[in-house]
Order: C-alpha cells, then structure tokens, then sequence
C-alpha cells in the first residue's frame, strides 16, 4: 500500500470530489453544444438547395485573419490562467487583455464581413436558404463570443483592479472552459461554413 | 437533542403561523434559495397547472362523449388539445419530477443543500414564469382586442402550420417563448442535479452506493441536456421565421416542413424518457422498502437506466413512419424502437424479483407503485406494436396512438407520481396522507384509468383519428366514446380525493415521525420535515443502505459489498 500513498488515491482517507464549477460548466457545454449541433445540421441540410443567389462561392471569402486571432486568443486565455495560479496577477491581467483584443478584433471581422455581405451583395437572412442558414449560425456564434468577452472583460477588470487573487484561479478557469468550447465551435463552423458548403 | 429547537423553528415557518405576517411568509418563499422549499414551489406549481390541464381534457371528453356536439366551437377544440399536451408535458411532468429531483436528491446523499442554490431559485422562477407566458396567450393571442385565442397548432406545432399566415396574430409566439424559457430552466435543473450528484456526495457514497434515485436523475439530466437543446434551437429558429423572415421552414423557398418534425422528435422522443425515468427513480425507492427487501439487481438497474438514455436518443423518427422516410430509416428506427424494450424489460423483471418473496405491504403507496408495474407493461407492448413501420402506417394519427402513449404518461407516470405523494408527503409535511381516502383515491383512479384508455384503444382501431373535434353518429365509435367519456369523470372525481387528502392531512394527519416506513436512505434518518440545513453533522455511510446498517448493527449491509475495496475506506471517485 506504501507506493500509492503518494497519489491522491485509496490509502489516505479524504473525501474529494470533482469541483462543481467544472462540472456545472462541462453541463452547460453540453447543452450549448446540442443546440449547435442542430443549427450546423439545418446548415449542412440546406447547402445548394437556396432557391435564389447569391450563393456562397459567390460571397464568401475565408476569414484567415479572425481566425487565426480566434483561436490564439484560446492560448492567452490559458495563460492568463496559468498566471494567476502562480500568483502573478499582473501577468494575469495581461494576458486576459490580450484574449479580450484578441476576440474584439474577431468581433470586429465578423461586423465587417456582415457589412460586405449586407450592403455588397444584397445578402440578408431573408433571402434566401443561405442567408437564412449563415446569418444564424454564425449569429449564434457571435452571440457566445459576446457573452465570452463581457464575461472576460468583467474579469480584467477584477484583475486590474487588484481583486483577483490566486484562490479565484479555479472560477477562471471554468471561465476559460467556456472560452476555449466557443472556439472549438468556430473550428466546427469555420469547416462547415467556408469549408464544405463553399 | 441538537436538533430539537431547529426543527420547530421550521416547523414554525412552514405552518405559517398567524405570528407572521402574510408578506413576510410570501417574502420567505419568493427569496428562498432552500432546495427543499424550492422543490415545493415546483410541485404545488406543478399541481395547478395539472387541475388547470385535467380541466382542459375533460372538457373535451365532454365535446366526445356523444357525436355531433356542440359544446364547444372547433376553435376552441384545437386550443384544448394544443393547451392540454403543452402543459401537461413542460408545465406539470417536468416540474413535478424537477420538484420531487430537487427535494430528494439532496437528502438522499447527504449533502445539505444542492451545488448552485441560486441557480436553482433561478431555474425555478423562470419555469414558472413561461407557464404564465403560455397561459397569457389565452387573453393576449390576438392582440389584446381580440381576446380568447390559445395557440391551436398542436404541441408538436408542425411546420408550416406555424407560419405566419396560417398562425398569425401572436398565440404561436407565446407557445415559442415559454418553451424557450421553460427549457432554459429545465438545463438550469439538470446541470444542477449532476453538478450536485457528482460533487456534493457526503464521504462514503461512492458512485456504487448510491440511491438508485440520484442515479436515475443523473442519467434523465444528461438526457436533458442533449434534448431540451434541440428544442431550443428548433423554437429559435421559428422565431426567427416568424420575426424575421427567415426561411427554415418556408417550403415556398425551399426549406422543409420534414426538418421541423425531425427537430422537434429529437427533442420529443427522449423527452418522453426524461418524464418516466423519474417514475422509474420512484419504482426503485418505493417498490423495495414495501416489499422489505433490498432492490434485485443494482448494477442491472443502473446499466438498464444507462442504457436507455441512449438508446432512447436514437429513436425519434419513429413518431414520422407516416411521412415516408424510405425503406432505410424505416427499417433502422423500427430496430431502435425494439431495441429499447430490453432495458426497459431489465426492469421490470428487477422489480418482479424483488417483490418475490417479499413481505409485501400494500400501503396505498405501493398500490400505486403495483398498478404502475402492470399498467406499464401493457403500455409497453402497445409501444412495441407501433414500432412497426407498417402497423404505424395504420393506425398513426388515430386514437390508438392516444391510448398508447396516455397509458405511458397516466398509467405509468402519473400513478407513480401519486405512489410518490403517499410515501414522501410524510417527510416533506411530517404528516401521514389518510390511507382509507388513498385507498378510495387508488381504486376510483385505477377504474377510471381503465374505463378511459383501455377502451380507447378500440376507436382507434375503427379508424377514429386524433385531434377531431366531433364525430357522425354512423361511424360507430359513439358507445366507445362514450365509455371513455365516463372513466374522466372517475379519474376526476378520485384526483379532487386527493387533493382534499393533501389539504386535510396538512392540518389534521398523523404525525409521520423522522421514518414512518421504515426505510432505508438518508432522508429517512433527519426529522419531517427536515430541518433547513437537512444534516447537523454530515454522515458517512458504508453501504447502499446506511440506515439499515445503522437499525441493523449485528448485519449491516456493508458485509457484503462486493469488490476488492474495504467497506470502511474511502475513496476518490471519478465522475
């Protein structure tokens, strides 16, 4: 029994339990996701059955650049986590600063994007099967990343602030899980969106 | 002797006594974040809205009882129905079961309250507030000028009944906005009962111990979230129709009123097995302490209730066979559908085995939990006779289909919710219910159930369709009619039985005492009602009977746990 004593398993007699945080959120990822599933599945569903243009070969450009900021924002925000595990709290607030810029400018790609779409080429959720499909999926995804960044936000301020010590380490770090599933949902929607229905 | 004044003191809050004003009382509940008191807010919301919608059916047993009436308009009719199925599935099955989750699974693994408390009190106000919403429709469908207009697409609502111009004015939108805010509460309940089964266990309750009815509601909650999902992201959808002008469901742009079904069936199919699950949950509590023994096969119970979680997600497409699916999906879901009975098949011989050569007492309690075992057998069977695609093409859409999955929601659902009333109300009122009024209740209720869904099978077989406002006196479904007709009114007369059963016990029942029936789970060991912090001292349990272990010092169950483990060693348990 002595070589396993060390490990946090059956010889010392502590109760531990996997923290609620964690598990509320990896149930609220579930549920987010089950609600992408259906909207990438109505969009895979429609791909070439718009009875009208414009269609997305025709409009559609890759967003290489968002991309690329998306998902290296999920890095910052890991590292911002990192930080403050070890107590570096202004570290921290950098790092949360950067995933905040990082996801604005996405925000900003998508607003452009959209503007092209809406006043170049006459692209509306009304006009036909694609637009009624990308406006919402892709608005679905905007939505969380909206809700991301004002969450992330909130946080930098308490790190600016000074209020964000090492003991909250753990609520940022379920914070960073929602962030890190709104990214992995753009891996989803950037393949299904530019990728297979262009 | 800790104990003692706490519980008055609770006592004292739950009774209302006059030495409280009534604001403050009101104040009390509205704020409260207590899992117990939050547990019955969703049950007596739950029991409203089920007098509300039992109201609905039986006014439209009326309109049937005899052809070519005139009772009410066709109009009103198709508000009913519509009404009817909507409330009864999000308004009255979900919370009571939600009510019944939140009250007991706390109590029943030793925690003292569950693992996000205001996130419950939000689920809750939330979900009553959409019930409100969709009641609203009824004065405010068509604008508030033109009163008296309830949503009447249906509760599955099929596209493109709901578009604009065959549903305008804004009862459909209602339906869509409570639905939507209703499954918002429902994934706050169901990620708070898995946040709180896994991480709010007290030391000893490994995942091996514990009560079947946590494990249940973990599998019904995981099954919430992948079905209420959907649901939302179908409404959204509509809505976006509807206000937007998107075209999802528009075939005269090209998109599919199929889609919709599909959708709504994924979301629908399991939420049939998130509303009996629970009624499962309850069988595996009530059915063993009744019998004085302990439950035949856990493991099976567990790995049955697993797998119909699955399996239960795989089915959807066989409440489409009528569509035209293609002989493939035919074929699969047909399979599937079959599938699912032997889980299902699991259970019921576990509770056979475990009522055999028991000291059964027949408590009116387990009259209910008797009447369930045999009425959800033949609801079953029914269910596997409309598994087959061709014999669906037959009778889909007809009264058959109603007499089937009724005899699912009332013979099974609802007679164990009632078996759950007779053996929990003790803890949660420290009352006992009359038994002769429960028997009176039982036995009007099980005649009535009968008169009205056993014989509604047969119009269904003459070819009477669902959602038909009235009949020609020729078609000879009148006596069948009129036969289902009468049995509403016994389940109506034993339902009011048991509410004036509730009421009178409140004040004048039996002291229950801490352990009325002498069971076995940790909510049995804290006094009825439980104080507000349920446990003084957290308990640690060695077995999946603690108190039997604790009544039984000289053969606790402990012995005979299986497994390399000590029974007095803890250990860290993965989720």
């Amino acid at each position: 029994m002595s070589e396993v004593a060390i490990g946090p398993s059956t010889s010392d007699k502590v109760w531990t339990l996997p923290s609620r945080g964690f598990v509320g959120m990896a149930c609220l990822i579930l549920a987010e996701a089950a609600i992408f599933v259906i909207f990438v599945v109505a969009y895979i569903f429609y791909i070439g059955k718009s009875l009208t243009g414009p269609t997305p070969k025709e409009v559609l450009d890759l967003p290489i650049l968002t991309t690329i900021c998306l998902l290296s924002s999920s890095l910052t925000v890991h590292a911002s986590v990192s930080a403050l595990r070890q107590s570096k709290t202004r570290l921290c607030s950098l790092w949360l600063a950067a995933t905040v810029l990082l996801g604005g400018i996405f925000l900003l790609g998508t607003a452009h994007e959209w503007y092209g779409l809406i006043y170049k080429h006459g692209l509306t959720i009304k006009t036909n099967l694609f637009g009624t499909t990308f406006y919402s999926l892709v608005g679905l995804h905007a939505t969380h990343v909206v809700v991301g960044l004002i969450l992330l936000s909130l946080a930098l301020l308490f790190s600016v602030r000074g209020e964000m010590k090492e003991h909250h380490s753990e609520k940022l770090e379920v914070l960073s899980l929602y962030w890190h599933f709104v990214d992995g949902v753009w891996v989803v929607v950037f393949l299904v969106v530019y990728v297979l229905g262009r | 002797m800790a104990t003692q004044t706490p519980v008055i003191e609770v006592h004292n809050q739950t009774a209302q006594t006059p030495r409280r004003l009534w604001l403050e009382v009101l104040h009390d509940w509205v704020t409260t974040v207590d899992h117990k008191k939050i547990g019955l807010m969703y049950i007596g919301y739950a029991l409203v809205f089920l007098v509300i919608a039992g109201f609905e059916a039986l006014l439209m047993r009326v309109q049937l009882a005899i052809p070519n009436n005139h009772f009410v308009s066709p109009e009103v009719f198709n508000g009913l129905f519509t009404m009817h199925g909507t409330t009864m599935v999000f308004f009255v099955g979900m919370p009571i079961l939600f009510g019944f989750g939140n009250y007991l699974i706390p109590l029943m693994i030793g925690a003292r309250d569950m693992a996000f408390p205001r996130l419950n009190a939000f689920s809750f106000w939330i979900s009553a507030f959409a019930g409100i919403l969709l009641y609203f429709s009824y004065v405010g469908g068509s604008g508030l000028d033109g009163a008296g207009s309830a949503l009447d697409v249906g509760w599955f609502a099929y596209a493109p009944l709901t578009a604009r111009v065959f549903s305008p004015g804004h009862s459909t939108d209602y339906w869509t906005l409570s639905l939507l805010l209703t499954g918002v509460g429902s994934i706050g309940t169901a990620l708070n009962i898995v946040a709180t089964i896994i991480c709010m266990r007290c030391p000893g309750m490994k995942m091996s111990r514990l009560p079947l009815l946590p494990w249940i509601y973990l599998v019904m909650s995981g099954l919430t979230f992948v079905a209420i999902g959907p649901l939302t992201a179908a409404q959204i959808m509509l809505m976006l129709d509807r206000y937007v002008g998107s075209h999802f469901f528009d075939t005269q742009a090209g998109g599919s009123a199929v889609l919709w079904m599909h959708f709504f069936w994924i979301f629908g199919h399991p939420e049939v097995y998130i509303l009996v699950l629970p009624a499962f949950a309850f069988a595996n509590e009530i059915i063993p302490v009744f019998s004085r023994k302990a439950i035949f096969g856990y493991p099976a119970m567990v790995a049955a209730s697993v797998g119909i979680g699955f399996i239960s997600l795989g089915v959807w497409a066989h409440h489409m066979f009528t569509v035209g699916l293609g002989p493939g999906e035919n074929t699969f879901f047909t399979l599937a559908t079959m599938i699912i009975s032997v889980p299902t098949g699991i259970k019921i011989f576990n509770w056979l085995a475990t009522l055999w050569g028991g000291k059964i007492q027949f408590t009116t309690s387990m009259m209910f939990a008797v009447g369930f075992l045999f009425q959800f057998l033949i609801a079953g069977l029914t269910g596997i006779m409309l598994s087959a695609a061709p014999f669906d093409w037959q009778l889909g859409n007809s009264y058959f289909v109603v007499a089937h999955f009724h005899y699912v929601l009332v013979g099974a659902i609802l007679f164990m919710i009632f078996s759950a009333f007779y053996y929990w109300y003790p803890k949660m009122t420290g009352r006992m219910l009359s038994e002769k009024l429960g028997k009176w209740h039982f036995w009007l209720f099980v005649i009535g159930f009968h008169l009205t869904f056993d014989f509604m099978h047969v119009p269904g077989l003459l070819g009477m369709p669902r959602r038909i406002y009235t009949y020609e006196a020729d078609r000879g479904w009148m006596i069948w009619n009129l036969i289902i007709s009468s049995g509403a009114v016994f389940q109506t007369v034993a339902t009011l039985l048991f509410v004036y059963n509730m009421v009178w016990s409140y004040f004048r029942g039996p002291i229950a005492g801490p352990d009325p029936w002498d069971a076995w789970t940790l909510e049995w060991s804290v006094s009825s009602p439980p104080p507000s912090y349920n446990f003084a001292e957290i308990p640690t349990v060695a077995s999946r009977r603690p108190l039997w272990d604790l009544k039984h010092p000289e053969d606790p169950d402990s012995d005979y746990e299986m497994g390399p483990v000590h029974p007095e060693e803890t250990q860290k348990e993965g989720a």
